[in-house]
């Protein structure tokens, strides 16, 4: 107990006497979750648009300002011909052309029917399908109001028309943010703990203090310890800013579920990841070995941890890499408990998982951990 | 009859095809200074790592403080104090959290780590730089505190490895002061160094060639033997053979 007690005094002593590591542990993450949600956003606007319009009606021109009033458009190209148009898509100007064709208010009225014609820039794919989609509704929200105009449905004869209406659960105003922030603190939390408790040990093997360390009696399992406690604590302190002062003060996150269920999950969650850092740095020799390992690891658990993507989508063998990836777990125990309210019941098999991943990295670890060479 | 406190018998470290330590057999006696001496390269850190449990050997036997190299390293780590060539402090720890730190980890108490500190930064001359960071001080002070980290516990042995490298003669001859005061203390040292002015201050030496060991005697003896006036002349003879080197 003493050992720890005085290997703990030191790590603290050093942690906060570190310039440059203080402001990466508590300034950093805060910043990040602050400006992150704001840019990291799956709504796509300012689409820019160029609109063909050959028949210059009332329709016309009804049709396009419904669509830059929509927020989601902005009219950057009102152009004659459908080459000059795509220019502008070559130039990069525009995202989407839309092509009025000319007679377009008269077949819309006497043949109760026109095409319309939509090019669509498929460089950023996101915002070229997004695009896409919204100008599809608008223009058929458009359909439909001038239907209404043109027939007066008589009661009896009405079409049939099938409409679907969609309530969000657990996000009712489908906040991006409300998805987002709970996961990008789930990140930060792992890259604070993760990098720190690696770089940390292995700092000691360079400066050769480990070597001193490895002479005395000191039991390799109080060494770990001594290094796991203080990020142990540092990773909780970090989250609890993020969930208290970032995610409820900036985007007014309120968890719905049992707040100590969650940082139960965390509690292991986080010794799991330190086992990953104290993995990393039993293999490495420098701390720019353990930086290039541990980034590598960290970028695919950050892309292949359904964080940006849902892991639904993903290809058979990705699934699998997404399973193996302790982010995940951590990422969905978040989004359940904090937005859906989950109980334990619905996330017992996430705390089996995290804590094998606990056991495994650790021990393994441990195991790698050599006093004696 | 003397007590031996480190023997080895054909003690032997290979990494792979190369023999790093060559079957060396030698006895150290309590309170010695012994000088464990070679040209870069020789394996004198090699075997010295073995000895202190931080390496483990090839083949050969070893004890030191009465336990095995290979089964007890821990009962031998708690009966040595060991000071690396690269200085292994905590630079950011100040000068009593350092001996505090290492004082505790090896069991004493807050009581005894409170005098042993304050006579320790009295010998040293350090009254001023208690509660300055270790990085700050100069090198030669670094060295010597140290050595009286190192030995903060009353080992058994010491074991130096070329503790008074890049030390300006001085800090050196200061150095050696407490090398010979921790010696009539019981303690045994054990020490690496490239200055043959040093080899000279030892009771006995040890010349490394190439991982083996080529002579071993008081320096008296060894000029006697090579018929040399200086533990350099001697150094220069058995050296000069040597293939390996950096």
């Amino acid at each position: 107990m003493r050992t720890i007690r005085l290997l703990l005094e030191k790590e603290f002593r050093q942690i906060f006497r570190n310039k440059a590591l203080l402001p990466m542990i508590f300034v950093m993450p805060l910043i990040q979750l602050v400006v992150l949600p704001l840019a990291a956003d799956y709504e796509v606007k300012n689409i820019s648009i160029s609109v063909v319009d050959h028949d210059h009606s009332t329709y016309s021109h009804k049709l396009i300002s419904s669509i830059t009033s929509s927020g989601y458009f902005k009219l950057i190209g009102y152009t004659n011909s459908y080459p000059e148009a795509i220019h502008l898509v070559e130039l990069d100007k525009a995202d989407l052309v839309l092509e009025v064709p000319s007679g377009f208010e008269k077949n819309l009225v006497r043949e109760n029917e026109q095409k319309l014609f939509i090019a669509v820039n498929a460089i950023n794919g996101v915002k070229a399908s997004l695009g896409g989609a919204y100008l599809n509704k608008i223009i058929a929200n458009f359909n439909a109001d001038i239907r209404l105009q043109l027939i007066q449905p008589s009661r009896n004869n009405a079409t049939p028309v099938i409409e679907v209406v969609s309530s969000n659960w657990f996000n009712p105003f489908m906040n991006y943010k409300f998805f987002i922030v709970p996961g990008i603190l789930a990140i930060l939390v792992t890259m604070v703990g993760g990098y720190m408790c690696a770089l940390n040990i292995v700092k000691e093997k360079e400066i050769g203090t480990i070597e001193q360390i490895n002479v005395t009696p000191i039991k390799k399992i109080h060494f770990i310890l001594g290094k796991l406690i203080p990020f142990w604590i540092i990773g909780i302190f970090v989250f609890t800013v993020g969930l208290v002062v970032v995610s409820r003060l900036i985007y007014g996150i309120v968890p719905m579920g049992n707040i100590v269920l969650l940082y139960s999950f965390l509690s292991i969650y986080l010794v799991a990841l330190l086992g990953f850092g104290l993995l990393v740095s039993t293999y490495s020799e420098t701390q720019q070995q353990a930086i290039s390992v541990a980034f590598f690891f960290v970028m695919i658990f950050i892309l292949m941890s359904g964080l940006f993507t849902s892991i639904d989508s993903m290809p058979g063998w990705a699934k699998i890499i997404a399973q193996l990836n302790p982010v995940t777990y951590f990422i969905e125990v978040m989004r359940m408990i904090v937005l859906k309210g989950s109980s334990f019941k619905d996330i017992k098999w996430h705390f089996v998982i995290v804590t094998i991943f606990a056991f495994v990295l650790n021990g393994w670890a441990i195991l790698n951990y050599k006093k004696t060479t | 009859m003397k007590e031996s406190v480190i023997k080895t018998e054909k003690l032997t470290k290979r990494f792979g095809d190369f023999v790093a330590v060559n079957e060396i057999s030698f006895e150290v006696f309590k309170g010695e200074v012994f000088g464990f001496l070679g040209a870069n390269g020789a394996g004198k850190t090699t075997a010295m790592r073995m000895l202190c449990g931080l390496s483990v050997p090839s083949s050969g036997i070893a004890t030191v403080a009465g336990f095995d190299v290979f089964k007890q390293t821990e009962n031998i780590k708690r009966n040595i104090g060991y000071m690396s060539q690269k200085f292994s402090l905590y630079e950011d720890l100040t000068v009593l959290e350092n001996i505090r730190f290492f004082g505790g980890i090896y069991g004493l108490s807050d009581k005894q780590l409170k005098e042993k500190s304050s006579e320790l930064v009295l010998t040293l001359g350090l009254q001023n730089e208690t509660k300055k960071l270790v990085g700050a001080l100069p090198l030669g002070w670094k060295q010597k505190l140290a050595f009286s980290v190192a030995i903060i516990h009353q080992p058994k042995i010491v074991f130096l490895d070329e503790p008074t490298g890049g030390v300006d003669p001085v800090t050196r001859r200061q150095f050696w002061d407490l090398i010979y005061e921790a010696a009539n203390s019981g303690i045994t040292i054990f020490v690496t160094t490239h200055y043959m002015d040093e080899a000279e201050y030892c009771n006995r030496v040890s010349m490394m060639v190439d991982g083996s060991i080529k002579a071993l005697d008081s320096p008296s003896n060894l000029k006697k033997q090579f018929s040399a006036t200086s533990m350099d002349e001697v150094f220069f003879e058995l050296a000069r053979g040597a293939k390996r080197g950096e």
